[in-house]
Parts: structure tokens; sequence; C-alpha cells
């Protein structure tokens, strides 16, 4: 399609090709002239935030519940650098999010004007890719470039930033199926021989895993089917990063839930022990590897990974597969059929025999009590509320997000969203409200700490003025917990500055906003509660009090191997568990 | 500890980007945010009608270092295609060098001398002053400079190295 029309309705249009039906926005000078068009039509819905941040984090949740990418509009200056830290998040966890921003008129660029600052130059080193638009004729075709960008190969942030003269002038716009780009055509389909390679190791492996990583849920809903289909036709131990939970589904008997500094004692030590692993879209983090000398020592490893830069970069593999999830595991389904490949089941069996000794271990279990409720239980009380619920969970950053991960169970992708390589405070709520405006009838929780909760409360405003019914879930313990734990583990217990002091009234605050406001403190009051909050179809801020002191474990400290975790049945370890190389580290 | 143990190597990365604005900054931007070295760097548009600029790093890592740069540079939405010419086959490296010197008498006889050993020319002169220009490989370069720095050695420019592949092929 090719029409005259002014860059501001471009924008509109272009996001009416690309199928968005919404988008998270704040306005400002330098975005009037889209705001205006966006006046005129009603195929694009707004959701007007109440900080940028909290556009991106919503925007997010909206992309990583949906599959779909999540649009952002805010205004120069300001409103673009109150932006970056939600890109940051979304470039570290892969989320494809566009991103326009408006800017001041050209012939105004680079003297300083009102609300100017270099949003290019600013986001460059967190965004996937960014544009400055200075000529209406490009306008159209950087933004479904954006598009393209944003969610093919690995996803990730694009920023289109507009001059405001370039909104207002004239030119010819032109549709997506025009559009082809150039250069970025990332590679799809892995290379048959190293697949080959991978098939023939992983039928002779005797004691192999799978490491799943968010690359699966990256690559949609068919990769977490095949990935599935893949383990029972091998019948191999299956574990995941924070960022694949649901990809593979919980309930089943080859789980080995998360693993990682704060994963399973069974998850980490098949890591640690394993003779072939097969590592399908993770990326080696260091809350994965502890240590990378001492990192599973004794594996070949093969590494699916839709992004290049990802192998070898923190761990040597053997086998690099390049290529889209989805592609390569059902390449090696078929040739896995074809070969008629049979592991050693012998073998097999004495590996699932090991890993159930580890099992044994019960990493996660933790002491209850009935006079004050521990926050594990507290997630296993919600899970059990909601379980069998059209459930969506997001998380703020801290204890409880670790607790969400390991007592929360996901049978389904895309159910689970958190803020994984940035470790976003702030994060859970907005990511709510997006999953919400994509899922309005399902049940949104965000399982949130009371400091980060603050970060980004003011969105609940959002949330009323949209009818969105998100749930808040505060494991309100009055610390920063998890600095507190590392103040546990590196700095002999002093607790500089990681108490919550002066905490508002949440009851109270919840409903200054016009949301409601739960409270308990009991653990015989819990489940009526947590039934209490589910049943009121407006956003609730549940204030759950839970034990102040309690530490999440199991744990890897920083810098120590796989098969160092400290277990909740010692405890104590945590004092003394990192050496002086061990607390430089993060 | 380091996850690359291996020793720093020198190796030559020639590219080739689309010339648009900030190009440039998101190539040297992802040198410096991530912490790897510039040894040297060049830039030139080489085919004004498609647009395409050539940028030529040298830069020195461990061998799994220079694997991440390339690939992290590869990544790149306006890198068209990046080739480690260290690695490629053999190719060909020059340098451009501007060295002012300043002196009289003997000191100026000696530095004429070797310029002239060096087939440097010499592009300016005065009575109490040469400019000289060579071109070639960057040791030769730094060997030329170190022989005219006790002769009254000003300042020198440098272009930095641009490198091509020998042989009928093309990046
Ligand atoms: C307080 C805190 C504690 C944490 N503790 C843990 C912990 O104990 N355990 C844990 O696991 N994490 C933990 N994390 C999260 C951790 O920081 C990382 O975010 C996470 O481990 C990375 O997950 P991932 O490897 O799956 O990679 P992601 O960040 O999800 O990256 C996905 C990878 O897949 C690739 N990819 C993307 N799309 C595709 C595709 N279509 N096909 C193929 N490949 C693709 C990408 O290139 C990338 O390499 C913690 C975070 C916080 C904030
Ligand atoms: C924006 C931001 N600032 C600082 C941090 C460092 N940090 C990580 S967890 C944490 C404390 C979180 O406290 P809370 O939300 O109460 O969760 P808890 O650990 O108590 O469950 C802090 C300050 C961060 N992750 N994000
Ligand atoms: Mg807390």
């Amino acid at each position: 399609m090719m029409r005259e029309m002014t860059g501001a309705e471009m924008v509109m249009q272009a996001l009416i090709d690309q199928g968005v039906e919404h988008i998270f926005g704040y306005p400002g000078g330098a975005v009037l002239p889209i705001y205006d068009a966006m006046f005129h039509q009603n195929q694009v819905r707004h959701v007007l935030v109440r900080h940028e941040q909290g556009a991106v984090h919503m925007a997010e949740g909206y992309a990583r519940s949906s599959g779909k990418v999540g649009v952002v509009l805010v205004t120069s200056g300001p409103g673009a650098t109150n932006a970056v830290t939600g890109l940051t998040d979304a470039l570290l966890d892969s989320i494809p999010v566009v991103c326009i921003t408006g800017q001041v008129p050209t012939h105004l660029i680079g003297s300083d004007a009102f609300q100017e600052c270099d949003t290019v130059g600013i986001t460059r080193p967190c965004t996937k890719h960014n544009y400055l638009v200075r000529d209406i004729n490009d306008l159209a075709r950087v933004l479904h470039e954006a598009f393209y960008v944003a969610q093919n190969g690995r996803p990730g942030p694009v920023v289109v930033d507009i001059p405001k003269d370039v909104q207002f002038a004239r030119g010819t716009y032109v549709g997506p199926e025009n559009i082809q780009h150039k250069t970025y055509q990332p590679r799809l389909n892995g290379d048959p021989e190293k697949i080959r390679t991978a098939v023939e190791l992983l039928a002779k492996a005797r004691r192999p895993v799978l490491y799943t990583g968010g690359g699966v849920i990256n690559s949609g809903p068919e990769a977490s089917r095949l990935l599935r289909e893949f383990a029972r036709l091998t019948g191999f131990p299956v574990t995941s990063t924070l960022m694949g939970l649901g990809a593979y589904p919980a309930a089943d008997k080859q789980w080995l839930g998360m693993l990682g500094m704060h994963g399973t004692y069974e998850a980490n030590m098949t890591m640690h022990d394993c003779d072939v692993m097969l590592c399908i879209g993770a990326r080696f983090d260091d809350r994965i590897t502890g240590r990378l000398d001492a990192f599973s020592p004794d594996s070949k490893k093969i590494h699916i990974d839709i992004d290049p830069s990802s192998i070898n970069k923190n761990v040597k593999v053997d086998v690099p597969i390049i290529g889209d999830v989805k592609h390569v595991l059902s390449d090696m389904l078929t040739l896995w059929r074809a070969t008629k490949a049979e592991p050693d089941r012998q073998a097999l069996a004495s590996w699932w025999g090991q890993i159930d000794r580890w099992r044994a271990r019960k990493s996660l279990s933790f002491q209850n009590s009935d006079a004050v409720i521990k926050p594990q239980h507290a997630i296993q009380r919600l899970y059990h509320a909601v379980k069998d619920k059209d459930v969506y969970i997001t998380t703020e950053v801290g204890q409880h997000q670790m607790w969400a991960a390991q007592h929360f169970r996901f049978e389904e992708p895309n159910r689970w969203m958190t803020s994984g390589g940035l470790g976003t405070m702030g994060y859970g709520l907005p990511a709510a409200i997006g999953v919400q405006v994509a899922h309005p009838e399902s049940l949104v929780i965000d399982i949130a700490g009371e400091a980060s909760i603050q970060m980004c409360l003011q969105e609940l405003s959002t949330a009323l003025q949209f009818n969105l019914p998100v749930k808040i879930f505060v494991l309100n313990n009055e610390y920063m917990g998890m600095v507190r734990q590392w103040q546990d583990l590196l700095h002999g217990g002093r607790y500089s500055h990681s108490y919550s002091e002066s905490l508002p009234d949440f009851v109270k605050l919840a409903e200054a906003y016009g949301a409601v406001g739960l409270r308990c403190h009991r653990p015989g009051d819990l489940d009526a509660a947590i039934q209490e909050m589910i049943s009121i179809d407006r956003p609730v801020l549940f204030d759950c009090l839970v034990d102040q002191k309690e530490n999440c474990l199991p744990m890897i400290p920083s810098g120590k191997p796989h098969n160092e975790m400290i277990l909740p049945d010692h405890p104590e370890a945590l004092d003394e568990a990192i050496d002086e190389e061990g607390k430089m580290l993060v | 500890m380091s996850a690359h143990p291996e020793a720093a190597e020198r190796h030559t990365l020639s590219m080739l980007v689309d010339n648009e604005p900030g190009v440039l900054a998101r190539i040297v931007g992802l040198f410096s945010g991530r912490g790897y070295n510039i040894d040297s760097l060049t830039v030139s548009e080489v085919s004004h009608d498609s647009k395409l600029s050539r940028i030529t790093v040298v830069t020195t890592g461990a061998p799994g270092i220079i694997e991440q740069i390339k690939s992290q540079l590869d990544r790149l939405v306006p890198v068209h295609r990046v080739v480690d010419l260290t690695v490629a086959g053999k190719s060909v490296e020059r340098e451009l060098a501007l060295i002012k010197v300043r002196g009289k008498g003997e000191i100026r006889q000696e530095a004429l001398l070797i310029a002239d050993s060096f087939r440097a020319r010499t592009v300016d002169t005065t009575l109490e002053s040469f400019v000289f220009e060579i071109t070639g490989k960057p040791d030769k370069i730094d060997q030329f400079v170190s022989l005219l720095a006790p002769l009254g050695l000003v300042e020198v420019s440098r272009t930095g190295v641009a490198a091509i592949g020998r042989g009928p092929d093309g990046m």
C-alpha cells in the first residue's frame, strides 16, 4: 500500500499494519502529533502509564505472555531516559519490544534544546538496534524494519527516535509487505552435520541432561512441544533456567526443577556429573555455571542457540548448533527416529537412580511454622489455590522471586514473567498489567517484595484506570531480604540499610488508589485470604506478613562449583561459605 | 581465574557495514562496553552506490575473546560481513604515516638518510624541518619512528591499518 500522509499518521498506520492492538505510552511535547494521530483512529488501544519505565515493563509482560511484540510510545528527553531501565531489561532477557520516542525537531538537534537528549546515543548499548529518522521518506521502512529486527533472531528492544518535524512532514507510506531487510537474516536451521554429531553423542550418553532456557520460550509454543517430545522419546532428565520455566511441565517425572544458584540440588548435581549436556536456548549465565573451571567438568556439551555470540561466551562447547530451537529440535527428532537411536537404558536407569538419591535430599524443604507465615509456604498455598485456573505469574526481584521460581509450578510456557538478566526491582507490577492487557480474562498475579513493589507502585493507578484486575501478592518480610541474605553471607550479618524502614500501610495505600487492600499474618488465615484475593474482580494488593529472617536456600555461593551447594539441612554453612575471591563476584 | 586462559593474539578484522549515522559509534561502543581492545581502527566508504563502508580493526585478545568479538560484531544489524583476516589466509596490511622532525646540521642529514633507506617521501621541507610520508606494515613504521626519535621527532600522524586478503576472492 502506498499513500501520502504525515509522519505521525505513518506511525499509526505502521502499527495497524503490524497488527498492533495495544501500546503503552506517556505523552509529551515531542510526541503530540502522534498522540493526535492516535486520536483519529480506534484500532490501536493506548494504555496510559504513570512512568515510562512502567510502559516498557508492561510491553515486556505483554510480549512474553503473548508472543507478540510489545510497543511503547514516549516523549523526548525524560520520557526516553525513563525508558532506559526497561529497555536494558528487555535486552538482557531477549524480549521483543519496539519503543518509539519523540525527539526535538531536526534543526534543533545538538543545540541542547528543551527536553533534548541523545536518545540513540543513550540507548545504543541497551537496545538490539536503534534508529534516528531524519527523513520522512525513511520513516515507514524504518518502522517496519524495527518490528522485523525486534522479533527475528534473538529478540530484543528496538528504539525508533522520531524528531517532531518528521512527525509533521508529509511523505509516502509503504506497507510492511514491501520491506525486506538487506543484512539481518538470522539463521534458523542448524548445520545438519552438527545435528548428526549431536544425535550420536546423545544416543551414546550414559548420564545425559537437557539444560533448557529462555530461548525455548522465545522460539514459541512449538519449541516447548518438541522439547517435551524429545524428552519423552529419550527419557532424559530436564532442568531449566529461571527464564525457561514452563517450557517443560513441572508435573512431569523427568523434571528436575530449576538449576543454578537457587536451583535444586538434583538439577545442579545432574549438571555437574553428567557426561553429555544438551543446552537448548540458554546462555551459560553465571547464576548457572558457578565457578567456571569446575562447571560440569566431565561432559561433552552441545549448545543450540540462535545467537552465535552466545556460543563459547562463558563456557566452551563441543558441538555448537546455531539455529532456532524449534527448527533444530525438529531436525534432531527426525534424525533420532530415522537412525533408530536408542539410549543405553541400563546406564540411564542407574543415572536416574543416582538422581533420585539427590532428590531425596529434598533441597527445597523448609521448617514450616504455625506461628508465622513462612514465605515458601505462602507461595505453596498460593499455588494450590490457583493451579487449576488460567493463571500468569510475574515477580519483582529478590528472595520472593526465587521462592516463586522454586515453589510455584509451571506446566505451560509464557505463564511466567520475571526479570532475570537485569534483575530489575519494579518489573513485576507493570509486567503484570501488560500481561493482563494481553489476557483480560486470566488471573494475573505479581509475586512481590515490600521493597520492590514500591519502585513502580504508581502503576496501580494504570490498573485501575483500565480495569485490569491484577493481584499483587507481597511477601512482606520488612527487609530487602536478598540484600540481607548477602550481608549474612559476605559481611558478617551487618545489615547496613537493608531494613525496610517506614513502610506504608499497604492496605490503606491500595485503598487510596481505589484498589482493594488485604492483609494476612497468621498461617491459619492464609488460605481464606488468598481465596478472597482471587475472588475479587479488581486490583488487589495483598500484604502477606512473613517470617522476617528466612533465607533463600538452597544456594550455590558465588565462586563455588555446583557440588558445593548449601542445603536447608545445613543452613549454618551460609556464614562462612564464600572465600575472598568469591566476595568480588555478585 | 579466567574463562579464557589462553595467551593474547593480535588479529585484524575487516568488516563491511552500512554507511549510516552512528555505525562507527556502535562498533566502538561495542569494544569499549565489553572491554575489548582497539589497537588500530580505520573507516572509509568503499562503495558510494550501495552506501557501504569498510572498517578495519586491529585488536588483541585470547582466541576465545577474538571469536566473541567477531560474533558480537556480526550480530550488529548494519554489519554485513566480518572477516578475521588473520585466520582467513594470507593478507596484506598497510598503514600510512606522516612524521615531522625538526633539526639542523648533521641531524638533518641523518634523518634524510634514514628516510631514504625506508623509502619514505619528503612531503614538506623548511630550513629546520621535514615531514616524511611512509607507507608499509605497521612494524616498519614503528621502526622508522623509533630511528627518528633521537633526531628531533616532533609529531607522528598514522592512519591505522588498512588490510585486504591476498588472491582473487573478495570478502
Ligand atoms: C536474584 C536473582 C537470582 C537468580 N538466580 C538464578 C538461578 O538460581 N537460576 C537461574 O537459572 N537463573 C537465575 N537468575 C536469572 C539469571 O540471572 C539469568 O537471567 C538466567 O539464568 C538466564 O537464562 P537463560 O540462560 O535461559 O537465558 P536467556 O536470557 O533467556 O537467553 C536466552 C538464550 O537463548 C537464545 N535464544 C533466544 N531465542 C532463541 C531461539 N528462538 N532459538 C534458539 N536460541 C534462542 C539467546 O540467544 C540466549 O542465548 C537469577 C536472577 C536474579 C535476579
Ligand atoms: C532497581 C534495583 N535496585 C537494587 C537492586 C538490588 N536488590 C536486589 S534484591 C533487593 C531487595 C529486594 O527486596 P524485596 O523486594 O523486599 O524482596 P525480598 O528479597 O525481601 O523478597 C535489592 C535491593 C535491584 N535488583 N534492582
Ligand atoms: Mg522484602
